[in-house]
């Protein structure tokens, strides 16, 4: 009887070590799933990631020159002017664009969250400049802002104003591109906003209603609570976004006058690649990687601490 | 304490009509309850009595003021909804309270009454979580609250046990029930399931196809169900129909012929109905007691039993192939094609005429 009782456990446990190593031998055959996008995921992002904060630390050039230089980079950045000037032009440009376009946003969409047909075509209509290229956008752009015969000056002109030349006016030229770049990309928080308005629950209007609430209070007390994540959502898109302004900038000031528009990515891009400075380009271009990481991880935890509660 | 009058109610989508021409006068306190099936339009009803949905034609009444053309807060109701609607940010107390602040109550006031209902509910110590944090019965405890501390005219309930589990179900209808007897107000409660229509209601509207089949207390519309519809939709198992032929029986009621050659004598008085091409048999299950074969008015073999503990039912098919659902008693030893015997209580036949009109048997010397 325990003899017998003996071989059954000595078959269970071969059985179960067999399984075991089924069990192994299949958990490396799903490696194999994964392998395609590990490959992608290393090649084209940890490496680079890697890679360039090695060349971050390298005078080097486009011509295979190279040399270790440590934090001088670093060091040169912080005492570069046009650098501090153009990390200052892109918080200021940040400034100017993400609460206009979070707010404009949720404003365009609160008034054409509905079913009427004019409301699908303004939908539309706000969303359609998103698709055009910056090419066309600062050209058009462009046009508006001109000091003779564009479309604003022969409005101050109408009114009897001397005309103003934006795009050459230190204190206005980035305002006039923050406006410019609201136009161009108004469309996403809009259909963030749209889509988060439209996952609000038709039942809390009702009971809105029913508990005599008012326009105000339900936008305040129903519609605004319920969609706060998108709203971080849209924030957090945003400051990544426009850390990154360029064509903009390239296409309409070259970040003049006097370096007044020149935001981080163009003073990378005319470092890196019409001084061929490129261990100094790459460094601000560290710095420009660890102000967007810092900026979205701020958004992250404080629209979490919001959810907590 | 006002009462409630719909008046020729009627409310269209588009083209489609969905409350055609319905009536109905609720008395001040009273309990009624809306029942039918999906898509009959009850809760649409509901819905237009709060003002969520417009009035295309008729008057809403509640009290001496007409309130069709209010908006849903100036109505004095209060709706507790299948899906609770609560605010999801706001704790159980400013769920409760957020309706009393807007209409600006005083503060101290307001905070009498969520304490009342909260204890009343049991749900004092969940005032200050959020509904994400509670349990689906609690927070239709919350909904209830939030309706209770407006001191409505009017509770209006929309389905509000039909994402409970069973247990909780039984219990939270007793409680509603419950709260009936302590408010004073009337109460209107929409479901399409007819215990809680039948354990709830003083008075039911069945409704069908966008209109009132019944109203009527929870007895009248099981025995003497108005129309073919409420006969079927009410009581489980449904209502056996079969076609009858009919003919002169003793003391001026009607004989009733089944398909299968059987004759039944019924209590309707022949003068009773009226003239009509054919009429369709009804009879419930507990009209139909199992015998040996032989004793009853019809026989056949049955198919299935279905053994309920203190009930039996049997699922007879008689000779014409048509089957009938008979019962017997909890320990019934009938099993699977045993033929069987049938006994018509003739006093539990109904008849309905080819408008589909329900006949029933005389009742206190009277006939319908």
């Amino acid at each position: 009887m325990s003899a017998a009782a003996g071989q059954l456990s000595e078959l269970g446990h071969t059985r179960v070590q067999s399984a075991r190593a089924g069990a192994q031998q299949s958990r490396w055959s799903h490696m194999l799933y994964v392998a395609p996008f590990l490959f992608l995921y290393v090649t084209l992002l940890v490496y680079p990631l890697f890679a360039g904060f090695w060349l971050s630390l390298h005078k080097a050039d486009f011509f295979g020159g190279s040399r270790f230089v440590g934090l001088e980079n670093f060091v040169r950045l912080s005492n570069d002017k046009v650098f501090i000037g153009a990390v200052g032009n892109t918080f200021y440009f940040i400034l100017l664009t993400v609460p206009a376009l979070a707010i404009i946003g949720l404003g365009l969409a609160l008034a054409l969250n509905r079913t009427t047909r004019t409301a699908a075509f303004l939908r539309g209509v706000f969303f359609s400049s998103s698709v055009l290229s910056v090419t066309i956008v600062t050209l058009l752009w462009k046009v508006v802002f001109a000091p003779d015969g564009g479309f604003l000056a022969n409005l101050f002109e109408a009114f009897g104003k001397q005309p103003v030349a934006f795009l050459s006016d230190a204190d206005l030229a980035l305002p006039a591109i923050a406006i410019t770049t609201i136009w161009w990309c108004i469309g996403l928080p809009m259909m963030l906003f749209l889509a988060a308005l439209q996952q609000v629950p038709r039942e809390l209007y009702e009971a809105a209603a029913l508990d005599n609430a008012g326009r105000w209070k339900t936008l305040w007390n129903v519609t605004l609570p319920s969609i706060r994540r998108t709203f971080a959502l849209v924030v957090i898109i945003e400051v990544v976004l426009q850390f990154q302004l360029f064509g903009q900038a390239y296409l309409m000031t070259q970040g003049g006058p006097n370096n007044a528009s020149r935001p981080l990515v163009l003073f990378i891009f005319e470092v890196g690649f019409t001084r061929w400075d490129v261990g100094y380009a790459v460094a601000a271009g560290q710095i420009l990687f660890g102000l967007i990481a810092i900026a979205a991880m701020a958004q992250y935890f404080v629209a979490r601490r919001k959810e907590a509660f | 304490m006002p009462g409630i009058e719909l008046k020729n109610v009627t409310k269209t989508f588009g083209a489609a009509t969905v409350i055609d021409d319905v009536s109905l006068s609720i008395r001040p306190h009273e309990f009624m309850v809306f029942l039918g099936p999906s898509g009959c339009g009850k809760s649409t009803l509901l819905r237009m009595i709060a003002g969520l949905e417009s009035v295309d034609a008729g008057e809403i009444w509640i009290g001496d003021r007409r309130v069709d053309r209010l908006p849903p807060g100036e109505r004095r109701v209060a709706m507790v909804f299948q899906h609770y609607a609560l605010y999801p940010h706001m704790t159980v107390r400013e769920n409760m309270s957020f309706g009393l602040r807007n209409v600006r109550l005083p503060e101290a006031e307001i905070d009498n009454r969520v304490t009342a209902a909260a204890k009343m509910l049991e749900i004092t110590h969940l005032l200050e979580r959020k509904p994400g944090q509670i349990s689906g019965g609690q927070r239709q405890r919350v909904a209830i609250g939030r309706a209770i501390v407006k001191e409505p005219q009017l509770f209006l309930f929309d389905e509000p046990l039909s994402n409970l589990d069973a247990a909780l179900r039984v219990r939270t209808r007793l409680e509603i029930a419950q709260l009936h007897q302590r408010v004073d107000a009337a109460m209107i409660f929409v479901t399409h399931d007819q215990v809680e229509a039948m354990t709830l209601a003083h008075r039911i509207v069945v409704m069908n196809n966008r209109r009132i089949e019944q109203i009527g207390t929870p007895m009248e519309i099981y025995s003497r169900p108005a129309t073919a519809f409420v006969a079927g939709f009410v009581g489980t198992p449904a209502m056996n129909f079969t076609p009858v032929e009919l003919s002169d029986g003793p003391n001026g009621f009607v004989a009733a012929r089944l398909p299968d050659g059987a004759i039944v004598t019924t209590r309707i008085e022949a003068s009773s109905l009226p003239a009509s091409k054919s009429f369709k048999l009804g009879i419930r299950a507990e009209s139909l007691d199992i015998c040996p074969v032989g004793q009853g008015e019809t026989a056949g073999v049955a198919q299935f039993v279905e053994r309920l503990g203190d009930r039996t039912l049997v699922y007879v098919r008689l000779s014409d192939g048509s089957t009938i659902v008979a019962e017997d008693a909890g320990n019934s030893r009938v099993a699977i094609n045993d033929s069987v015997g049938v006994k018509i209580d003739g006093g539990g036949v109904h008849l309905f005429d080819d408008q589909d009109r329900g006949h029933h048997a005389v009742l206190d010397g009277s006939a319908t």
